[in-house]
């Protein structure tokens, strides 16, 4: 196929985007479907989607140019986006596979390729850390990569081959569960918890969720019940569910394994969330790193409407009617952040709030708006199908029931392992077959890093609170780079709203990059844990107050990383004055003595 | 007793000030009432807080109850001053009995770091700006006792917009404070301007089919046009007018009342 086809003629352009709109006007989606068509959405595209949605052409364009998966120039119709995660990058097994991929098939990082065949770029992470180094090719992921693989694949664009003629096993992405805890012991029964909420009644529900301790397992922790109880009461127009599916927190996988062979009891919580508080539409945004289990859910959804679990008059009850939309994100962390995932929804950037207004009053179109996680949802089900009590028969006095790690990094058994709140880093480090370790990240790049003095602290609210994300370093691993990459990542991701983090997220892998490169001082260890402190408290948002974690951790626990790497003196300037000088050189047509620096 | 009481219900502390609020104030609106300044660039009364520049950043001491930090998202084993909180004074409500702190030297070393930040992303030289001495961001730098810039320039590449007949674009100099944004929405009720982009990547863009301002139902007259802190939009047709000493920030302070209106007819004084 030549790159001419996929440029559209504005005919054959309305009458895609009408097409579109006609199976989903969301916003995202009708871009996803440019994107995937066209290979970049043009200037023309823009405002052909603005007039038909009836949007000013400013926000199409800025949405556009918001999500990492949106284009405005077009990209290979193979387009590859390698991991850059430091347990699903391409440089987890110790090697570059992204400079090999390029290489081989003669390609620049970011650029594509003249004859439009292939683009190649790295992405932040895919939550396919429990099958080591992956990337996305036009969305699919493709796991356990080596120079091997990522030979064959270069071999497969080059001639061209389409997917179904690629290996069926590459596509294929297994739950890797290592221990089954609470949740994962017993598959829920689809309705039977639905059937005992509406035996309950509504606050019946409402008080066994709030009487089983259930708390927020994105990581912050708030009481499910009262977040229901609040939204319950809450006047509004309409209310909404929201199940936050957007899990972009490197190392963290939990949802995946959840979405792919738990999703009924997702949408059971949903749909009992839904009960209590009375809404009868729901959202389930899903990581466009996930979009390839959109189909599996849909599938759920149908049969789920089938079941008469979804839809009027659910399970024969008049008056409680409520169904489920998939939105599927592009490629933004920041949407995991509640308010900047609203936003999304409501096809804009994604640029958290000011709070308050909090979404439980004025969530989704200013309505009142329950939003939680998957695991959150998926243990609401179980409560509701097994009580209050059954659940709080597990974890500690402050975090009662399970909580589900994704185990990555150095370890002999990567993948999902629930526990019981309250276990220990040392159990956890035990089981996952960790030897020989220098560090810990919980909660990934925005939770904290920890050293051999931490491993028997615990996981739980009242300790470390964490979204499941724990990834092991051995002692081979450079920690220093494992920081220079997680800098790097808050540097992408900030959305660009609020000043400190905006500009500091980029001073701060400025100064990273400078230390890692041994032109670093103790000047700018001091302006790390400077700017860190200020960024930390001053930013608008979680990602920003939690940015400069790995830095500050760092200079904290393992000072030593940092000032190994010291050059002499009291201070290096962060450019290099000779090299600055090319530019002159080349000018003035010199390259003579006097026209470098000593 | 019970009149003290009504008092201590309707009033915020700022600075060991007591300021009276009304029900749906902030805290930007009620010490800007009492005449207290409060550093900030992105915001201006009437138009909808945003919160973003963070210059107006103030810290509320906790009350005893522990509750208000233990589910701030994992931040429990990592304050920095646990005994408050950091919030920005303009899209926070007033509250009764709220203990603030706003101009202390440790506050405004943060609020000059903050306006470093803001310089030091774009490309503000203000020699050759026809905003310097009008513009709030200089003024404020001033204010804080900025000397310099500090940290190593990221000299972006931005593109300048001098399609409009009256009004030029100057994204070199832009803050992205969304003044003209909500200007243009909220007052002028057009939709001139948005934020696309991410991160150190976001910059100012023009809703008009070519991304242009000629293409744009913008006006001279437009509030939008005016409200500018910085010298990213700026009249065409006048220039380097008034002279230096006669500008704005010579002969006003950052804080006094009813500045706006003074700043956005920057012109007033020409023949004084």
């Amino acid at each position: 196929m030549s790159p001419a086809i996929r440029t559209a003629s504005s005919e054959q352009l309305s009458a895609f985007i009408a097409n579109t709109c006609s199976k989903s006007s969301h916003l995202l989606h009708v871009l996803h479907e440019l994107q995937h068509r066209f290979l970049h959405i043009s200037p023309e595209a823009v405002i052909e989607v603005a007039s038909f949605l009836d949007l000013p052409p400013s926000q199409v364009e800025s949405a556009v140019e918001f999500y990492s998966f949106f284009s405005t120039v077009p990209h290979g119709r193979f387009d590859i986006l390698l991991s850059n995660c430091t347990s699903c990058g391409y440089t987890a097994n110790g090697q570059d596979l992204l400079q090999l991929l390029c290489d081989r098939l003669h390609v620049l990082t970011g650029k594509t390729r003249d004859d439009g065949l292939v683009s190649v770029d790295e992405t932040s992470c895919i939550g396919m850390c429990d099958h080591g180094a992956s990337l996305l090719v036009n969305g699919r992921p493709v796991t356990g990569l080596d120079a091997v693989k990522i030979m064959r694949i270069a071999e497969l664009i080059e001639t061209g081959t389409p997917f179904e003629n690629w290996p069926a096993e590459w596509f294929d992405i297994s739950d890797s569960i290592r221990k089954i805890g609470l949740l994962l012991s017993e598959d829920i029964t689809a309705g039977n918890g639905l059937r005992e909420s509406l035996m309950r009644g509504i606050d019946g529900t409402l008080e066994e969720i709030t009487q089983s301790g259930l708390r927020g397992r994105g990581g912050a922790g708030f009481s499910t019940g009262m977040k229901w109880k609040f939204c319950a009461e809450a006047e509004g127009s309409a209310h909404y569910v929201i199940c936050n599916a957007d899990e972009g927190e490197p190392g963290t996988f939990k949802d995946r394994i959840l979405l792919q062979s738990h999703a009924d009891a997702i949408f059971e919580g949903m749909t009992t969330c839904a009960y209590a508080i009375g809404a009868e539409l729901g959202f389930l945004y899903l990581r466009g790193e996930y979009r390839y289990l959109s189909p599996h859910l849909e599938a759920v959804l149908a049969r789920r409407r089938v079941q008469g679990l979804l839809g009027s008059s659910i399970l024969g009850r008049s008056g409680f009617n409520f169904d489920i939309e998939i939105v599927v994100g592009a490629g933004a962390y920041i949407c995991g952040e509640e308010s900047a995932l609203i936003e999304s929804l409501e096809g804009k950037r994604g640029v958290p709030r000011n709070r308050p207004p909090f979404p439980v009053t004025h969530g989704y179109l200013g309505q009142p708006t329950v939003l939680n996680n998957v695991e959150t949802f998926v243990a609401a089900a179980h409560i509701a199908q097994n009580g209050s009590a059954w659940f709080r028969t597990t974890g500690t006095m402050k975090s009662p029931g399970s909580k589900l790690l994704s185990v990555s990094g150095d370890c002999a058994y990567p993948g999902i392992y629930e526990y019981p709140f309250g276990v220990s880093i040392k159990q956890v480090l035990d089981d996952c077959g960790a030897e020989d370790v220098q560090a810990v990240q919980i909660g990934g790049p925005a939770g904290t890093l920890i050293g051999r003095s931490g491993y028997k602290r615990i996981i739980g609210f009242e300790d470390l609170s964490t979204g499941g994300s724990f990834m092991v370093f051995g002692r081979k691993r450079d920690l220093l780079d494992i920081i220079v990459n997680f800098s790097r990542f808050f540097a992408h991701e900030s959305c660009g709203f609020c000043t400190p983090c905006r500009v500091g997220t980029t001073l701060l892998k400025n100064a990273m990059n400078k230390i890692a490169k041994g032109q670093g001082t103790q000047y700018d260890l001091d302006e790390m844990e400077r700017i860190g402190t200020l960024i930390k408290r001053r930013s608008h948002c979680g990602l920003g107050q939690t940015a400069a974690n790995p830095i500050l951790n760092g200079l904290q626990r393992f000072p030593q990383i940092f000032r190994q790497r010291l050059a002499r003196g009291d201070f290096e300037p962060s450019f290099d004055l000779d090299a600055a000088l090319e530019e002159a050189r080349q000018i003035t047509h010199r390259d003579d003595a006097a026209a470098h620096l000593e | 007793m019970e009149a003290k009481a009504e008092t201590a219900a309707n009033t915020i502390n700022i600075d060991g000030q007591e300021i009276p609020f009304e029900h749906g104030q902030t805290i930007m609106d009620a010490a800007f009432a009492a005449g207290v300044y409060i550093p900030h660039l992105c915001h201006r009364p009437g138009l909808t807080p945003h919160g973003s520049c963070k210059l107006c950043t103030v810290d509320i001491r906790n009350r005893i109850s522990a509750s208000s930090t233990s589910d701030r998202r994992r931040q429990t084993k990592f304050t920095v001053d646990a005994d408050s909180r950091s919030v920005s004074a303009c899209t926070t409500p007033a509250a009764a009995g709220q203990q603030i702190s706003s101009n202390t030297p440790a506050l405004n070393e943060v609020r000059k770091t903050i306006t470093q930040m803001l310089f030091i992303e774009g490309n503000h030289l203000c020699p050759s700006c026809e905003k310097s001495g009008d513009c709030t961001l200089q003024a404020v730098a001033y204010h804080l006792g900025m000397l310099d810039g500090h940290f190593p320039q990221f000299f972006p590449r931005r593109e300048v917009d001098a399609s409009h007949p009256t009004v030029m674009l100057d994204r070199d100099r832009c803050i992205l404070c969304e003044l003209c944004v909500r200007a243009s929405r909220e007052v002028d009720g057009k939709n001139v301007f948005a934020i696309a982009g991410r991160g150190t990547a976001a910059h100012l863009i023009v809703n008009s089919p070519s991304g242009k301002l000629a293409d744009s139902d913008l006006e001279t007259g437009d509030m939008a046009v005016h409200i500018c802190p910085v010298g990213a939009i700026l009249i065409k047709e006048q220039g380097y007018e008034v002279p230096i000493g006669r500008r704005t920030f010579d002969l006003h302070h950052l804080g006094e009342a009813g500045l706006e209106k003074v700043v956005l007819a920057k012109t007033v004084y020409r023949d004084e």
